[in-house]
Formats: structure tokens, C-alpha cells, sequence
């Protein structure tokens, strides 16, 4: 069976010229890039190399790129920095979407005894300035906003937000891991104090990320042993995986294009399709300020993890904000932000794609979604009664 | 990804029964919407007052359609005192098991069946005496407590993993960890000790000293041992412990963990009051 996969918001395929790239820094060229000898020299040349390209992806200066092992680290160390930089301020503004990445780090930091506010979202999951301007204190340290939902792909308006905490002294980071390849970034124009990208949400490996820290901003380092990452980051660098990104990043900014014309043609397809075929269906998220791979859409009456069982037996692959794929007893703390309703949420399928998606793929998952829902509806106790009710109207 | 048995899969992909009994005798349904999963159950007997026919809707995960298939499987051709002594365990055991965080499918399996023939009975659906325990899913302590006794459940995690109760805002986590603890002293056995109470005091100590301590001090922190009494552990937290908002999640998670691993797993550790 061929695997059909849209759940790059998950994890990406390494791309090919990635994987090339990487592997002699696996064998022969093992190396210290901290070395006297130029076997290890030559390594860090190439570490510099990759520092350029992921620089040049969100329009930065080589220094200002930290490499970590993940999103998580990045999020962590721009957060922790930021107070630590500024320990007579105890306040912290995030969302109420973002990445657990955020969120578990802040009620963490919230029972030390810093303030937390979540700011809220619309129904579309948008934020509302003004809303962030109102809740911007002289105790404020920093404002931490995701740039791009990773399950909705809503995208927020982090360039706006950067200078309304600057014009007050507050730091602003932001997680740009879902939009980071998807859409333009170019911090020299921005506000923005640091941000977080991770390696293998575009098409680089697991286990590499980078945090941006805007030049001339103090920081302080989450992870403290040797001067690697001038002292930014220490622990021996992962070569292979840096290199990597750095191929990835390359590949991204030369990929955007298709991304936002290619891409978003077959998403806007599937969302179109699917709305169309199966009744009592909805989009969850704002339509026109959203990341161009993702489509969130709620089947009502009928469970996430059912259906994406059912739908693996296609061989198709894709997410859910049900309790059920969490673990949880609650739907996605996102779509509950929103208000989506818990007899859509449970119901709610995330398809996320890549340039690697075929229209052939779309068109199959077009064909056969109808079907799976109905199967699923036709077994709820729901289903029924609600149909009549919609028939009798 | 869950691990499923081979056994679930079948029932989630080919569920047998699926539908409703024209004219039941008894039928019922239990769940909601909100909490992601629900099933109507409907039966019907034969002349002998056997259920002759069983069928199920089911809104929910595949879990929760596997036991629902699995369940109308089972109680076919039972009487209905024979069907009353099916349990959640029956059910899962009848699918190979079910992952932890799934065993409320089962339990919901359970519930349905037996108000489903309480309604044949013609006998009032809400248990009287029962009071809801768990507002966000409606749980009542009657189930948290059958669940606790059936499944010998010794966590609020375990419970919510088995009813539910607990999963939504936790608000009652004190009040199930309160029933838990009502029918650990209810049930305890009067067996003979195995240790002497000396024996057991210096065991307390010596864990404390070699396993418990050394990870506290590294985090700026300490525990002196005050008390023991039966199986009731005291201590007093100091150093960063003694003014950390978590200590008492250390205490349970980690302190009382150890000790009931490494001397006996009826060990309540309690602070001293500060």
C-alpha cells in the first residue's frame, strides 16, 4: 500500500539533497568543529555554511543564529533568557494557542511564581492587538507568540505584536517552527527579539533546530558547558544535523514559491472537495490568514481517532485535535480557545502538506474521505436524529 | 499510536451488531457528545427470556466501537442475570485488553448494559443514593467506586482512565483521591505483617537515605523522617522542599512511589504540619 502523507505540520521527509549532504559528516568527516586541526577545521567551515543559509532563509545575520536540538529547546532557552536578562520583571504574555512547547513551560514557570496571561483568540483564531496592547505591563518581560498555528495554521500577526511590545520595552519572541519555509520572514525589517525554527518541520532531520537572537540583545544561555555557539549554547555541535538544515534552508527559500502557488492550490482543492461531498462539515480557522499547507476541518457527529483508523487503512496519513488521539479526556486546547464545538472538535482532521503531495494523492483522498465519514456516521447514535432534524427544516 | 490487539482491530474495522433493535425490550444510552464518546444499546429476548438479539450506535474512537461490537457479542444468548455478571474486565479481556487510557470504553460497555436492563425492568436509570462526583462527565461516586473495586484502582489517574471522572477541569481529584482512600481502609486485610513495625522503621530510614535523599539535596532540598504510623509515613520537608509549591507532588510522586516499590506498597506518606 502507498503511503499518502499529510501531516507535514507533524514531521517532514528529509529531503533527498538533505540526506546527501548529511552523510559524510556521519563517516569520514567525524570531526570536532571546535578542533585544532583542520580535519576538524573544515567541519566548521561547513557549520558556517549552514549558519549563512539559515540565516539568509529569514532574512538575518550569520551571528545571530543559534543551533539547538529542537523547537522545544528553542522555545525554552528564548523564554528562560528573556527573564533571566530581566529578573526584576515577573510577567509573561502568551496565547492561549500556542505550542505546549510554550504553554507547559509557562504553568511551570507560573507555579515559581511568575504572572502568566493567555490571550484569547476569536472563533477564527485570531488574536486581537488590542487586546495584547491592554495587557502590556511595566512587569512585562516578554511576549511569546506563535507565528503560525501548528493546528489550524492561523496565522498571527507576530511583526505587528514585535513592535508594540518593542515601543514598551518588552522582548518579544516568537515560534515560527509551522511558518519558518512557508511564508517570507525577514527579521532585519522586524521587531522581533528571537525565534525559534525547527529542523525537521522542513524537510530536515529530527533533533536540530535554531534559535534567532536579534544581535546586540543579551541573552542567557538554557544549556551552560563549552564556548560552542559563542557561549550561546553549549554541548559539542550535531554536525551532520546542522549541515542538514542548512541544505534544508536552502532548499525552502528556493521552495516558497511552490509552497504558496502549488501547494496551496491542491490544499485549497482538498478543503474545497471535502466541504462539497460531505455534509455537516466546516473549516476550523480564518480563511485567508493561514500558513498555505494547512486545512483543519471538523466532520460532525463522528470521532477523530475513528477516523483516522479508518483512514490509515489507506495508507492515509494525517492528525486529529479529538481527546481520543491525545490521551486526554479534551479536545484540542486550540479549537477549544476558538469555541469550536465539542460535537466538531471531536470530529476535527488536520491535513497538512508538502511540496512532495501529489494532485493524484488529493484526488484519492477526495474519492475515498466520503465514504469514511459516512461508514462512522451511519454506526453513530447521532447521526440520525440530526439528519432528520436537518431534513425536517 | 495506540497498541491495539489484532482483536480491537477486527471489532473497530468489521464491528458486529451495529445498528437498533426494532421494538426493544430494554435499550439505554450512556455518554454524551461533549465527552467524546457515547453508545445506545438495544436488546431484545426470546420466549426463554434469553437476549436474542443485541445491537449498538456507538459515537467514539475505535476503542469505543470495538467494545461496543464486542460487548453485543458477548451477552448474546445470556439471561439477563447471567448478562448482569458481565464486568468491564470481561470485555476487555474479550478483546485481548485494551491500552490503559481506553479502559473507560469497556466501562462504558458495562454501564449501558446495565441500564439497559434496568430499563427493561422498568426500574429507575439513576442509582438511588448516587451523586455525581465528576460534573464535566457526569460520574457519579457509585461508578467511581465499582470501578475502584473492580479494577483495584489505587490513582485519580487510574480512575479517570477507567470513568472518566477527573479528565475534564480536576476539579474532583480530591474528592476521588477521598474515595480511593475510603475503600483502601475499608478493604485493608488484617494480614499478618511481614515486617516487624522495627524492621519496617528502619527500612523507611534506609530508603530515605540512600534512594530518596540524595535527589532532594541536589535540588536544594531535604527530608527528615518523623514518624511512622501503620502504614501512614511522616515527614517533615526542608530546605528549597519545605518552601516549594510542588513538594507535596514530590511527596506522592516520587517519596511515597519509592517507598511503596522498596518497603510496602501500602505506604501513605503524609507531611507534618507546618
Amino acid at each position: 500500500m502507498k503511503t499518502i502523507y499529510l501531516d507535514n505540520n507533524a514531521t517532514t521527509q528529509v529531503a533527498p539533497e538533505v540526506l546527501e549532504v548529511m552523510l559524510p559528516y556521519f563517516s569520514e568527516l567525524y570531526g570536532n568543529p571546535s578542533s585544532m586541526h583542520s580535519f576538524g577545521g573544515q567541519v566548521a567551515r561547513k557549520i558556517q555554511i549552514a549558519r549563512e543559509q539559515a540565516a539568509d532563509l529569514i532574512g538575518a545575520s550569520p551571528e545571530e543564529i543559534v543551533f539547538t536540538s529542537c523547537g522545544t529547546e528553542s522555545d525554552n532557552a528564548a523564554i528562560r533568557s528573556a527573564l533571566a536578562t530581566r529578573p526584576e520583571r515577573k510577567h509573561i504574555i502568551i496565547s492561549r494557542v500556542e505550542h505546549p512547547a510554550v504553554r507547559m513551560l509557562c504553568a511551570s514557570l507560573a507555579s515559581a511564581g511568575y504572572r502568566i496571561t493567555e490571550l484569547p483568540v476569536d472563533k477564527n483564531g485570531l488574536l486581537d492587538l488590542e487586546n495584547l496592547a491592554e495587557n502590556m505591563t511595566p512587569d512585562t518581560a516578554v511576549v511569546s507568540l506563535m507565528w503560525g498555528n501548528n493546528e489550524t495554521g492561523v496565522i498571527f500577526p507576530v511583526e505587528e505584536a514585535a513592535a508594540m511590545a518593542h515601543g514598551r520595552g518588552i522582548l518579544f519572541h516568537t515560534d515560527a517552527v509551522q511558518s519558518t519555509g512557508k511564508i517570507p520572514i525577514n527579521l532585519q525589517e522586524s521587531a522581533i527579539d528571537m525565534l525559534s525554527i525547527s529542523g525537521h518541520k522542513l524537510h530536515a532531520p529530527k533533533g536540530i533546530g535554531v534559535l534567532y537572537v536579534r544581535k546586540g540583545s543579551k541573552f542567557s544561555p538554557f544549556l551552560i558547558g563549552g564556548h560552542q555557539e559563542r557561549g550561546r549554547r553549549g554541548g559539542t555541535e550535531n554536525t551532520p544535523g546542522i549541515i542538514g538544515l542548512g541544505k534544508a534552508c536552502e532548499l525552502a527559500a528556493k521552495n516558497m514559491e511552490r509552497e504558496n502557488t502549488e501547494v496551496k492550490k491542491l490544499r485549497d482543492k482538498l478543503e474545497r472537495e471535502l466541504l462539497k461531498k460531505v455534509p455537516q462539515s466546516r473549516v476550523n480557522g480564518a480563511a485567508v490568514q493561514r500558513l498555505p499547507n494547512t486545512t483543519n476541518i471538523s466532520f460532525e457527529f463522528v470521532e477523530g481517532e475513528a477516523i483516522l483508523l479508518l483512514m490509515n487503512e489507506l495508507g492515509i496519513c494525517a492528525s486529529s485535535g479529538s481527546a481520543c488521539t491525545s490521551g486526554s479526556l479534551q479536545p484540542s486546547h486550540v479549537l477549544r480557545a476558538m469555541g469550536v464545538p465539542f460535537t466538531m472538535a471531536h470530529g476535527s482532521i488536520r491535513f497538512s502538506l508538502s511540496v512532495y503531495n501529489t494532485e493524484a494523492e488529493i484526488d484519492f483522498v477526495i474519492e475515498h474521505m466520503p465514504a469514511i465519514i459516512d461508514r462512522l456516521r451511519g454506526m453513530s447514535p447521532y447521526w440520525t436524529s440530526s439528519a432528520q432534524a436537518c431534513s425536517n427544516n | 499510536m495506540w497498541e491495539y490487539t489484532d482483536k480491537v482491530k477486527e471489532h473497530f474495522l468489521h464491528p458486529h451488531n451495529v445498528g437498533e433493535v426494532e421494538n426493544p425490550d430494554g435499550q439505554a444510552e450512556v455518554g454524551s457528545i461533549a465527552c467524546g464518546d457515547a453508545l445506545k444499546l438495544t436488546f431484545k429476548l426470546d420466549e426463554n427470556k434469553r437476549i436474542k438479539e443485541a445491537k449498538f450506535k456507538t459515537f467514539g474512537c475505535a476503542s469505543a466501537i470495538a467494545t461496543s461490537s464486542a460487548l453485543t457479542d458477548i451477552i448474546k444468548g445470556m439471561t439477563l442475570e447471567e448478562a448482569l455478571k458481565v464486568t468491564n474486565q470481561d470485555i476487555a479481556e474479550y478483546l485481548g485488553g485494551l491500552p490503559q487510557e481506553k479502559m473507560h470504553c469497556s466501562v462504558m460497555g458495562k454501564q449501558a448494559l446495565e441500564k439497559a436492563i434496568e430499563n427493561y425492568k422498568g426500574a429507575p436509570s439513576i442509582e438511588p443514593g448516587a451523586k455525581i462526583i465528576c460534573e464535566c462527565f457526569g460520574v457519579t461516586d457509585k461508578e467511581i467506586e465499582r470501578a475502584i473495586r473492580e479494577n483495584n484502582l489505587t490513582t485519580v489517574e487510574e480512575v479517570t482512565n477507567y470513568t472518566k471522572a477527573g479528565g475534564g477541569c480536576g476539579n474532583c481529584h480530591e474528592a476521588i483521591q477521598q474515595i480511593i482512600e475510603t475503600l483502601r481502609n475499608e478493604t485493608k486485610v488484617p494480614a499478618a505483617p511481614k515486617l516487624t513495625n522495627l524492621q519496617k522503621i528502619r527500612m523507611i530510614e534506609e530508603t530515605i537515605e540512600r534512594e530518596i535523599r540524595p535527589s532532594l539535596k541536589h535540588d536544594g532540598g531535604d527530608i527528615d523522617l518523623v514518624d511512622v504510623v501503620g502504614n501512614r509515613v511522616i515527614v517533615a520537608t526542608r530546605g528549597a522542599c519545605a518552601t516549594c509549591k510542588a513538594s507535596d507532588i514530590t511527596l506522592k510522586h516520587f517519596v511515597e512511589h519509592r517507598l511503596r516499590e522498596l518497603v510496602s506498597s501500602d505506604i501513605v506518606v503524609e507531611e507534618v504540619a507546618k
